[in-house]
């Protein structure tokens, strides 16, 4: 058993971090091209001879070919302050020292406040995970509902879904900050404003895959309810529901990344608190450890929150019978 | 005598389809009595689907009259007259064999403790007692179709209507539910409708053989049957089984217009 296990373990494991090993190694590669003329200034200024030795031919070359004329000058690529592409080390860094050390060291962290810290990737990944999640519960609700309508009503059968096609098209950093703005005049802002966003994000694609799923019985599952004179609701609930219920899943792991997505670009105009906040503010600044930082915690969130959706998914499915 | 409980008159059904009208039945006269067992056989396309689904008011007669337990299909389909068994199975995979069999139940509104009881009945009557918990996909093809017979047979409707129930099961497996069909037949008294295009199972299980033909789909020949209600498998093998199946492949041959 436990063999069995750790070779899956093995299995799922090994293949990860064979990726995150080969996608660590091209940063660090690419690190140094990204960041040569910064560091070639910075060896200038502190006195060394740099091929080509003025500024501005240096700003024509490429950034290859000053890597290859200046190979031993460029020892502080992986250690620039404010670089153009920190190093992967750098952005641990930022990211542990925005988490733990601002929590259980800052002034305003939890351990000396007793609430986190509004410096910290903990507290505005939580901002953007409350406005994730209330925007996913709101969206897939409404995808659910429109999906019901459009499966059941004729009207809206031919009427919704160009619409709902269309209001995926427009760029949604275009349309965020006009939807923030209208609900704030209304008197909606922060929170729900956000989750506005996310659920314009979310219902989306689960409304396509519930009616999908809604529409899955074939002939003979609805001749079997006729022949017993079933109703529209037996239908629904005995038939149609339990059927859709794959389908819904495979929505709502769509539905909640794009929620998370949603969340983060609602922050971006509003800019008090969260990831998004974080990744403008950093890119304010130059501080680009900043924005690669809330950029990891974002990607963590996401891909718990799906893995979250698939262990609800397992579960809801082993206890509908689901063959293993 | 009762009311047949089955009976079309000069029956016609036409589907308008995009390469022009089809006539799936046309001017089909016959009557079935209580206690029953009457097959329809016949090629594809001969309409014999056709007419059971019009008996279970899922299809609509373009012309012509169709009763079925004195009311019309339809009052009968809503009176819950009859159960359906299709091609395939079609049990819900989310349910047990025991909740695919509840499901009527459930629509139909039976009490808990009738339901519990009802189930367990049919499953004894179809030899899937202790099947009862398990799902679908852990069951063969055979026992697969025999869950959903008990699921037709489970609320209280005299009629079966069997659309090429065991047309998806191997030989072995058909021979063997042919015979528990017969005996459920006896024991329940349902009559019952059963499309098959075999010209053996129709010969073995029914008491009346109604021949039917394509383009248009009509009834060329209806044989009743001078074989006991009583039938073991070897039954086949006796002169009067090969004369009735002689006359059933010459129905075919006629109604098909040149030889098959």
């Amino acid at each position: 058993m436990s063999a069995r296990s750790g070779n899956r373990f093995g299995r799922a494991v090994l293949p990860v971090l064979a990726v995150v090993a080969t996608l660590l190694a091209v940063w660090y590669v690419a690190v140094v091209p990204m960041n040569v003329k910064e560091v070639l200034t910075q060896a200038e200024r502190e006195g060394a001879v740099v091929v080509p030795p003025s500024a501005a031919e240096r700003r024509d070359a490429g950034r290859w070919s000053l890597v290859f004329t200046n190979p031993h000058l460029l020892g502080s690529s992986w250690s620039m302050d404010r670089a153009r592409l920190p190093a992967p080390h750098q952005v641990a860094q930022e990211l542990w020292a925005s988490t733990w050390v601002e929590e259980t060291t800052g002034r305003r962290g939890i351990v000396r406040s007793g609430s986190f810290s509004n410096r910290s990737l903990v507290y505005h990944g939580g901002v953007t995970l409350g406005a994730t999640v209330l925007g996913f519960v709101i969206g897939s609700m409404l995808g659910v509902l429109l999906a019901v309508g459009i499966v059941y009503n004729r009207a809206m059968d031919l009427s919704v879904m160009p619409w709902a096609i269309i209001s995926q098209t427009i760029p949604i950093v275009a349309l965020a900050p006009m939807i923030i703005v209208v609900l704030y005049s209304v008197g909606l802002s922060g929170l729900v404003a956000k989750a506005a966003i996310s659920a314009y994000l979310s219902f989306f694609p689960v409304a396509v895959g519930m009616v999908k799923g809604l529409r899955s019985p074939d002939a003979m599952q609805l001749d079997l309810l006729r022949t017993y004179s079933a109703g529209k609701a037996q239908s629904f609930w005995k038939l149609r529901l339990p059927a859709s219920v794959p389908y819904l899943f495979a929505s709502l792991k769509i539905a909640i990344a794009a929620s998370l997505v949603g969340a983060i670009v609602g922050e971006l105009p509003v800019q008090r608190g969260g990831l998004g906040a974080r990744m403008l503010g950093g890119s304010y600044y130059g501080q680009t450890e900043q924005i690669w930082a809330a950029l990891i915690v974002a990607a963590v969130m996401a891909a718990g929150l799906v893995w979250f959706i698939g262990w609800i998914e397992r579960r809801t499915l082993k206890a509908m019978g689901a063959q293993p | 005598m009762a009311d047949p409980v089955i009976q079309a008159s000069d029956l016609s059904l036409t589907f308008q389809t995009g390469d022009g009208p089809v006539h799936a039945l046309k001017d089909v006269n016959l009557t079935v009595d209580k206690g029953d067992f009457v097959s329809f056989i016949g090629p594809s396309g001969c309409g014999k689907t056709t007419f059971l689904r019009a008996i279970a008011a899922l299809e609509h007669p373009t012309s012509g009259t169709l009763s079925v337990n004195g009311m019309s299909a339809d009052e009968a389909r809503k009176a819950r007259a009859y159960g359906y068994v299709f091609q395939a199975a079609g049990l819900y995979p989310w349910r047990t064999i025991g909740g695919n069999i509840r499901l009527p139940l459930e629509i139909m509104g039976y009490g808990r403790a009738d339901m519990y009881d009802r189930v367990k009945n049919v499953l004894e009557l179809v030899e899937l007692a202790g099947f009862e918990k398990k799902y679908p996909w852990q069951l063969s093809g055979g026992m697969q179709q025999r869950a959903s017979i008990a699921r037709a047979l489970a609320f209280d409707a005299d009629l079966l209507l069997m659309d090429e129930p065991f047309g998806a099961l191997d030989e072995i497996v058909r021979d063997r539910l042919n015979e528990e069909l017969l005996a459920l037949w006896a024991r329940t008294e349902k009559t019952i409708a059963f499309v098959t295009h075999s010209i053996p199972e129709a010969v073995y299980l029914s008491t009346k053989i109604v021949v039917m033909s394509p383009r248009p789909g009509r009834i060329t020949d209806v044989i009743d049957s001078p074989l006991p209600r009583e039938r073991p498998l070897d039954i086949r093998d006796t002169p009067e089984f090969i004369e009735i199946a002689h006359r059933v492949r010459d129905g075919l041959r006629a109604g098909h217009g040149d030889a098959v």
